[in-house]
Parts: structure tokens; C-alpha cells; sequence
């Protein structure tokens, strides 16, 4: 028997606002929160709706009167605070994550679901790009500028200044703008990061930084990190989906797929090692997902089976 | 196939699923397709439910199926998804409880179920958005209202909050707790009071 609506809500709005309010939110307090959020779905979904009110409301900073600050030497910066503020209320367009709100007042969270893609722009000049699927979150202070990438691609245009550091966190590797736009993918398995002018210093906390210049990539996983030289063509068709679209050069058909099902709730599955490793080149539509699929049905004679949400490409 | 995404190890819907990365993509989809169809979902459950006390509970009672059903798959069509679900319910409790005939239960052909794009009336909506809040905060009780401002357009702390309102810590927790039950519930159901 679930509970009444009242009494989940009391209790979500509850644990959100100690959640909210913590100044040390420890290990176990954020247990003992998901041990209560697992009880039941009802639980789950009221504290849902009640953080995506609550972080709609970060917004409402904007409206903060900044000559309230009084003499703080950081009174220049609040400003800076409130521009970015504004911004982000202009692009308030951009879906909102709740999942990933959980968060310190000053944060901001930025998220595209599959297939999407935005632009925010800040009020420092600088601009992030959020490819398909995509969520970060940013704090903007008077020392410091911070983005967390928390999942997913962005292609990052960072106006430098020494005074505001621009750092991008990305599981344990941080990467500090010097001047730069610089293109950073993570997924599951490794983080990548591609130099696209100016230059950035990356590493894990307390291991060997490198320094990444113009037409660097830099791979990322756990345990290791290698960086490599590449054509400025190839790291621009890294960049192809900013216009929507996909670019394969001597790419496999497993690797083509799986770009495909980044950006559609359609998947395609390749049904064999051996198919899936057939070369194609071609650009496609980041959407034209079944016409690609047709398009490799044609060119290398391959079966399709469609079935709902996926389509199965085999010999 | 599909690349496995790393989502962060806040994420609630994502601890409830014991691992699972689908759970977190249906709470992002649930915010952002689901509650904005609170307060048409409100409407449509008050005049298919003779008892007002009980929207609440039925309101809970759908998205919970949504939430169940979206786990399979994430419909295409969130709004015809979510009304057909609610519809359903509706004819469940009756048939169980049956206190009205079937017939009450408006057919769904007459509400505007095709309108799933997103329209003008989303992106006027967007743009809108801080004088929604605004008016939003103008419907709270004042004692809430003065301690949600602090908080959230101040940005003082707990103690900070207490001292300037002259009121206890516990307090202030209990003031934000029921301004986010009553911002919710402006900002998303309760059409009659919608900004």
C-alpha cells in the first residue's frame, strides 16, 4: 500500500532540503538518502519533482540586488555572477537535469537528451556546445570558473583569463584552459580530449600533467594517458556533428553504429563481429540513422530486420 | 552496442536502479516531458473523479505506472503515453471500487492528445520563466516566501536564514520544505492557481 501523496511529498521536500542546505554532505547521509529513494517509486519520483522546482528556482539569483553585497572585495565578481545568471535564465530552454541537481547553490546544470544539442553562452564570452546526451554542470565564483562534465561531448570556446581559471573536470582528470578551444568526449571507458587551437594542461589530480597543444588528442582512461598528433581534418570531422552531422572515413560499421545510437532513440545493432568490422565512408545526418542503415543494405549487400526501436544489420 | 554512459555518482534514479543508466535517462525524461503535463493531467483526473481529495493520490498513483511503464521503453509520444495511462487507472478504480459507471471516464479522442511537439505555448513558457517563478513566490505563505528568497536568491546559509528571520534552524528547514511542496504544485498542477 503506497502512502498518501501529502506524506511523500513532506517527506521528499524533507530530505531535499537537508540535502540541499548540507554544508559537509557526507557518504552516509547520501545513503541513507538512496536507501529511502529506493524504498518505492513513489519516493523516488516526489523527490524528483520537488528538486526539479527547487533548481528552477536557482534562478531566481538574478534577482539578487548586487549593492546588497555591501564592501566585499568580491562585489565585482557577484556581478560577473549575475550576468552568467541572466544568461543561463535566456537559455532557460535547455532541459534541466534532475538526476544531476543535487548541488551546490552556485552550480548550474546543462543537459541535451539523445539527439539533442545546444549552445550556452556566458556573459565572460565564453561558449559550450553540448553534443547528444550530454549533461554538465558549471560554478561560476570570483576565483574561479569550474565545468563538470559529468556525461557526453562538449566542444568548449574558453575566452582566457589568467585572473578566472577555466578548468573542466571529467571523472579525476582536470584540464585547464590557457587560451583555447578544445573539443572533450567522455564515455564509459575513456575520456577524450581534442586540441582545436590555443592549448590546455591535463592530467589526473597529483599524477603527471601534460601540455596539449593545436592538433593534440588526448586519451584518457584510468590508468593511463597518451597523447598523439593528428591531422586538423580528422579532428574537424570530430566536430561534424556541431552541423548535425556524421563524417566516416575508412570507418568500421560497429564503430559507425554506435555513433549513430548516441544521437537516437532508434538503435542500430550489428548482429556479428565480421559485419560489424566492414569499412564505410560517407556523411550522414546525425538523425538518418534507418537511412544509413539502407544506404549499407545497398553498398555491401547487407540484410536488415527492423523491428520496434531497433534496426539489426547482418550478412 | 549502445555505449554505456557514465552519469555521475549523485544521481539518484540511478543508485535506484542498482546500476542501471536507463533509470537516470527516464527521471531526465520525466522532468522534462512528464511534469509539464501536470497541471492538464489535474485537470483531466478532476473531472473524471467525483472525490477531490483524491487527485493527489491518483496524480501519485500515474506517475508511478508512467515511471514503471517508461522503464521498458521511453514512448515517443510522452503526452498520448501519459493519458492513456491515467485513463486506465481512472477504469481500474472503477471497476474496483465502483462508485461511477465506465462511462464517466471521458474518452480520450476528445482531449487534444496529437499536440506532442513541442509548440509556442513550451517556448513562450521558457521565456516566461523567471516572472512564473516570481509569481510563484508571490503564492507562498510569507513566512516560507522570506526564507525561500533568502536561500535562493540571497544565497545565506541555514544559520544565516535563522538569524535574519529571528527563528530556529529547524525552522528554516521546515520553511523551505513546505515552500518546495507549494512550488511544485504551482509550477507544475494546480491550474487554477498558475501563474
Amino acid at each position: 500500500m503506497i502512502p498518501h501523496a501529502k506524506d511523500v511529498k513532506a517527506q521528499a521536500a524533507r530530505r531535499l532540503v537537508e540535502r540541499r542546505l548540507a554544508e559537509n554532505w557526507g557518504t552516509d547521509d547520501q545513503a541513507r538518502l538512496d536507501t529511502w529513494l529506493s524504498e518505492s517509486p513513489a519516493n523516488l519520483i516526489a523527490y524528483v519533482r520537488l528538486e526539479a522546482a527547487w533548481s528552477r528556482t536557482d534562478r531566481l539569483v538574478v534577482l539578487r540586488d548586487p549593492a546588497a553585497d555591501g564592501e566585499k572585495p568580491a562585489r565585482a565578481s557577484r556581478t560577473l555572477i549575475l550576468q552568467i545568471a541572466a544568461v543561463i535564465g535566456v537559455v532557460a530552454v535547455l532541459g534541466v537535469s534532475a538526476a544531476n541537481a543535487l548541488l551546490h547553490r552556485n552550480e548550474r546544470v546543462f543537459s541535451t537528451p539523445v539527439g539533442g544539442h545546444e549552445t550556452v553562452a556566458f556573459s565572460d564570452g565564453s561558449k559550450i556546445e553540448l553534443n547528444t546526451n550530454t549533461s554538465l554542470r558549471a560554478e561560476m565564483t570570483s576565483t574561479s570558473r569550474t565545468i563538470w562534465l559529468d556525461r557526453g561531448e562538449a566542444y568548449f570556446q574558453v575566452k582566457h583569463d589568467a585572473a578566472h581559471p577555466f578548468t573542466v573536470m571529467a571523472g579525476n582528470q582536470r584540464i585547464t584552459d590557457l587560451g583555447t578551444k578544445f573539443l572533450v568526449r567522455r564515455d564509459a571507458a575513456k575520456l577524450e580530449v581534442s586540441l582545436v587551437d590555443g592549448s590546455v594542461r591535463m592530467g589526473a589530480e597529483g599524477r603527471k600533467q601534460a601540455v596539449l597543444t593545436r592538433g593534440d588528442v588526448a586519451v584518457a582512461t584510468a590508468n593511463s594517458l597518451s597523447v598523439r598528433k593528428a591531422p586538423m581534418q580528422a579532428i574537424s570531422n570530430r566536430m561534424s556533428w556541431r552541423r548535425g552531422q556524421l563524417v566516416f572515413k575508412h570507418t568500421t560499421l560497429a564503430e559507425a553504429a554506435a555513433e549513430f545510437n548516441r544521437y537516437n532513440q532508434m538503435k542500430l545493432v550489428i548482429a556479428d563481429d565480421a559485419t560489424g568490422q566492414l569499412k564505410i565512408y560517407g556523411t550522414f545526418r546525425v538523425q538518418d540513422a534507418a537511412l544509413f542503415a539502407r544506404v549499407a543494405q545497398d553498398v555491401l549487400g547487407l540484410r536488415l530486420e527492423t523491428d520496434p526501436g531497433e534496426i539489426v544489420i547482418s550478412r | 552496442m549502445v555505449e554505456a554512459t557514465d552519469t555521475g555518482r549523485e544521481d539518484a534514479c540511478l543508485l535506484h536502479a542498482g546500476g542501471s543508466v536507463i533509470a537516470s535517462e527516464i527521471c531526465e525524461w520525466f522532468v522534462r516531458e512528464v511534469l509539464p503535463l501536470e497541471a492538464a493531467l489535474t485537470q483531466y483526473l478532476q473531472h473524471n473523479w467525483r472525490n477531490r481529495g483524491d487527485i493527489e493520490d491518483l496524480l501519485q498513483d500515474v506517475y508511478i505506472r508512467v515511471f514503471e511503464a517508461a522503464q521498458k521503453q521511453i514512448p515517443d509520444r510522452p503526452h498520448a503515453f501519459v493519458f492513456t495511462i491515467a485513463r486506465n487507472l481512472l477504469i481500474d478504480r472503477v471497476r474496483r471500487e465502483q462508485i461511477i459507471p465506465i462511462e464517466a471516464v471521458s474518452d480520450l479522442d476528445a482531449l487534444n492528445i496529437a499536440a506532442d511537439a513541442p509548440g509556442p505555448e513550451r517556448s513562450a513558457m521558457a521565456r516566461d520563466e523567471l516572472r512564473r517563478l516570481q509569481a510563484a513566490l508571490d503564492y507562498l505563505p510569507p513566512r516560507c516566501r522570506q526564507a525561500v528568497v533568502l536561500r535562493q536568491v540571497e544565497g545565506l546559509s541555514r544559520k544565516e536564514i535563522a538569524g535574519r528571520m529571528g527563528i530556529g534552524e529547524e525552522t528554516v528547514k521546515e520553511y523551505l520544505a513546505e515552500g518546495v511542496v507549494a512550488l511544485a504544485d504551482i509550477l507544475y498542477g494546480e491550474t487554477r492557481r498558475r501563474p
